[in-house]
């Protein structure tokens, strides 16, 4: 008699655990030939607020380690994803529809890219900041800093390539990170939850909401204690620009910093750049005169 | 960088407010170098024009109350012609001229607002009503400086960091605060023409007039039409400027509730936006700090241009143990301020720049006496006989402040200042960061690894140890949280009009 497989619950990512939605709703994946795949928890209003919640109380610590330490943090993710490549490349062919190689292709490119934003926490302050000249006895320098927690529309067709990489440059500089997942391709999301809870990430930094966007999307747009949001995942959505213009008009009311979606999702392969990374920085510039 | 500081040393005036000392003899500029026209028209396209709408309004003298000129009022029809000849302008002119071209056009500028420097700060004293020292000593060098610094970015862009093949983003519409007129517009200018943007520019309803001089400049500097194009009018003018759909690029001063209505009006759009706002800043003191400098450091930080500052050190955090002694000391030098006629070279606090604010301030002001009578706290200001016609305000110092109090966190932009106190430096921190305001701090103590350790930990894009309201054109300005986005100044500067 052959063996009965040993099926996974999807669940959220909140504060480092594993919840399901505090709502007891969940809806069903399918592959792209519409095959169930699994019930992801639907999350709520309130699964959101408690992520932003989460995001809040680790970015005083997340924020305050040291670059070196956030690099070697983000480099053991990547460590560990490559441990569990053939997971990923699983999950990552049956939610989108890749033969093996193109799964093969965009697990391999989502691991490099984690690797090469490991790299830059302790780099990218001498690249945007530096000491500026000024015309007076003062020393002066300016150091970027994170914003603070951002929102992430993660991507909806690169479900684990294109979420790697608005996710990353999000974290590696200190911030912290509230993600809705792919609404149809959350899989990978929870399957790298699961890396990130093994890694060495604090609980809180990365949050993960699976489920319709319509009942998250909003809330983190409007949360007053959201400082930054990226809209990129609407892209390809229906009425993606009415809801990128609801949504930042919502994150107006306290002047989040919003990365805007672009007309297509973009070529996920293509070199990344530092904008996302700048995008949720800000430059702080100390003063002090010099004299003896 | 020239120095900010807003106090002369020493005594006390004639007339102006108590406290005893030496009288100073009147020692006011002359305003004969400035000639204000009786009414002003639009600057589009290369010349000045009258407005399509027809209609206009008056700028007064706020230390006098005297109607200084007619300005036009820009209507829409306004803005939209004046979009039309900035567009002309990028796609057939600015865009097109070497960088190394347009970078002597802004050298040239640069050279005749320091050529014409007396007659630009009289001027600004005169519309804005802030001390004749500032204007000479900070507003105009400044932004002189400004724009020398930002020619020599024009033909260096692509060593800026921002890519191989930075581009300009097209036309500019910016919107200008009253509180530094001609520095402000500096900020603004500079950098986007350095990119090869062109620009409409509209400066505040209440300080149009050295804007407006500043147009004359471009003139004299023989800038190619519709590069820069000034537009007088008030918030409708504003309105109708940042959401014109051939603006690329949306760069605000001003209120945070503004701000918020520009950030609404252009979502959706493929405009670019920085916000450089409000803010509510703590200057922290600590009880090893050099007394006698942190107290000129909390009097600049507060009194500098009748704290019409958006970085102003409005919250006084001192340590419990130095509390007593900081105060005494502040109130001794207040006493020894000068508030009276912005064009006098003696005048440490100027005129009010409008009834409106004004009114703000005063309202604020009794709000705070009810919020701290019934405690040990009071509302203090020096003895101060203020001129009887213009817009005055005594400097004001509140303590037993709470920070729940709406002085402690709403900001006043006037002289007004809330002394809160506090034990250990991460309640002071703590305290710093309470607000939804994040633009500048200052901190006061001998200890180099404590000035260090605050910094880091306060969330605000500009911190100032030991000193506070200085301002360089390298240096990047601009806030965190509600205070707005973008920087100002600078390598960082160039982003906001780059693609």
């Amino acid at each position: 008699m052959s063996r009965i497989d040993v099926r996974k619950t999807y669940k959220l990512y909140i504060g480092g655990a594993f919840p399901r939605s505090e709502s007891g709703r969940s809806y069903v994946v399918e592959d792209t030939k519409g095959r169930f795949l699994a019930n992801a928890a639907a999350a709520s209003r309130k699964d959101a607020r408690d992520a932003v919640q989460a995001a809040r109380k680790a970015f005083a610590g997340w924020s305050a380690r040291t670059p070196y330490n956030r690099g070697q943090v983000l480099y053991r993710v990547a460590e560990v994803m490559e441990g569990r490549r053939a997971q990923f490349v699983e999950d990552v062919q049956r939610s989108e529809g890749l033969t093996k190689r193109q799964a093969d292709a965009a697990v391999d490119t989502a691991i490099d890219r984690l690797v090469w934003y490991a790299g830059w926490p302790d780099k990218i302050a001498q690249v945007v900041g530096g000491t500026n000249p000024v015309a007076a006895p003062y020393f002066n320098f300016s150091v970027p800093e994170p914003t603070g927690i951002v929102a992430v529309i993660a991507p909806q067709e690169s479900s684990l390539l294109g979420l790697v990489s608005v996710l990353a440059p999000v974290v590696v500089t200190g911030n912290t990170c509230v993600l809705a997942a792919s609404q149809r391709r959350p899989l990978p999301a929870i399957t790298l939850s699961e890396v990130l809870a093994t890694s060495d990430v604090p609980g809180g930094v990365v949050d993960i909401l699976t489920g319709s966007l319509s009942d998250t999307a909003g809330w983190l747009a409007s949360h007053m204690d959201v400082n930054a949001i990226d809209l990129t995942g609407l892209a390809g959505t229906a009425d993606a620009a009415e809801r990128a213009t609801d949504l930042e008009q919502a994150a107006a009311e306290n002047l989040k910093r919003v990365l805007r979606p672009e007309a297509a999702e973009p070529d996920w392969t293509e070199p990344p750049g530092l904008e996302r990374m700048t995008a949720f920085l800000e430059t702080k510039t100390v003063w002090h005169p010099i004299g003896v | 960088m020239v120095s900010t500081s807003s106090v002369s040393t020493g005594s006390v005036s004639k007339g102006s407010t108590g406290g005893g000392g030496f009288e100073y003899a009147p020692a006011p500029e002359s305003r004969a170098i400035v000639d204000i026209r009786s009414s002003y028209g639009l600057f589009v396209d290369g010349g000045f024009v009258d407005s399509l709408g027809g209609r206009s309004f008056k700028t007064v003298n706020p230390a006098t109350e005297e109607v200084l000129a007619e300005v036009s009022e820009a209507s829409e029809e306004d803005v939209d012609l004046a979009v039309k000849a900035a567009r002309r302008a990028h796609s057939r002119t600015w865009s097109r001229m070497s960088g190394r071209e347009r970078s002597k056009y802004l050298f040239r500028i640069a050279r005749i607002l320091a050529e014409r420097s007396r007659e630009l700060a009289v001027l600004e004293s005169i519309d804005n009503g802030k001390p004749i020292r500032e204007s000479r000593d900070v507003d105009v060098p400044i932004a002189a400086a400004h724009f020398f610094h930002y020619a020599g970015w024009a033909d260096k862009l692509e060593y800026a960091g921002f890519g191989t093949d930075p581009r300009p983003l097209g036309v500019a519409g910016q919107v200008i605060p009253w509180n530094f007129p001609l520095l402000m517009l500096a900020w603004k200018i500079a950098p986007a023409l350095a990119c090869g943007n062109t620009v409409v520019l509209k400066p505040a309803e209440t300080t149009p007039l050295t804007a407006l001089l500043f147009a004359e400049i471009c003139q004299q500097a023989d800038l190619p039409p519709g590069v820069v194009n000034i537009l007088t009018g008030a918030g409708e003018t504003g309105r109708a400027l940042v959401s014109h759909p051939d603006v690329d690029k949306v760069a605000f001063t001003g209120s945070t509730e503004v701000g918020k209505s520009i950030a609404r009006t252009v979502a959706g759009t493929d405009k670019r936006v920085t916000l450089e706002l409000g803010g509510k800043a703590a200057n922290i003191v600590f009880d090893d700090a050099p007394i006698d400098q942190a107290v000129e450091g909390i009097v600049n930080g507060i009194f500098f241009n009748q704290g019409h500052v958006c970085c102003a050190g409005s919250r006084l955090l001192v340590q419990e143990s130095v509390a007593d002694e900081v105060l005494a000391r502040l109130k001794r030098r207040m006493a020894t301020l000068r508030v009276g006629d912005p064009l006098d070279k003696n005048t440490d606090i100027g005129a009010i720049n409008s009834a409106e604010q004004l009114a703000k301030i005063r309202e604020l002001s009794d709000i705070g006496e009810s919020e701290v009578a019934g405690g040990d706290g009071e509302r203090w200001s020096p003895a101060c006989d203020l001129p009887a016609h213009g817009y005055w305000f005594p400097p004001t110092v509140f303590t037993g402040v709470s920070q729940a109090h709406r002085i402690a966190r709403e900001e006043i932009f006037g002289p007004v200042l809330s002394v809160i106190t506090f034990r250990t430096p991460g309640e002071a921190v703590e305290k710093a960061n309470n607000t939804p305001y994040g633009l500048s701090a200052g901190v006061w103590t001998d200890k180099g690894s404590r000035i260090l350790s605050i910094a880091n930990r306060l969330r605000a894009g500009v911190v100032w140890a030991n000193t506070f309201n200085k301002f360089d054109p390298t240096s990047p300005f601009g806030g965190y949280k509600e205070s707005g986005y973008g920087r100002e100044g600078g390598r960082h500067g160039l982003e906001a009009y780059l693609k």
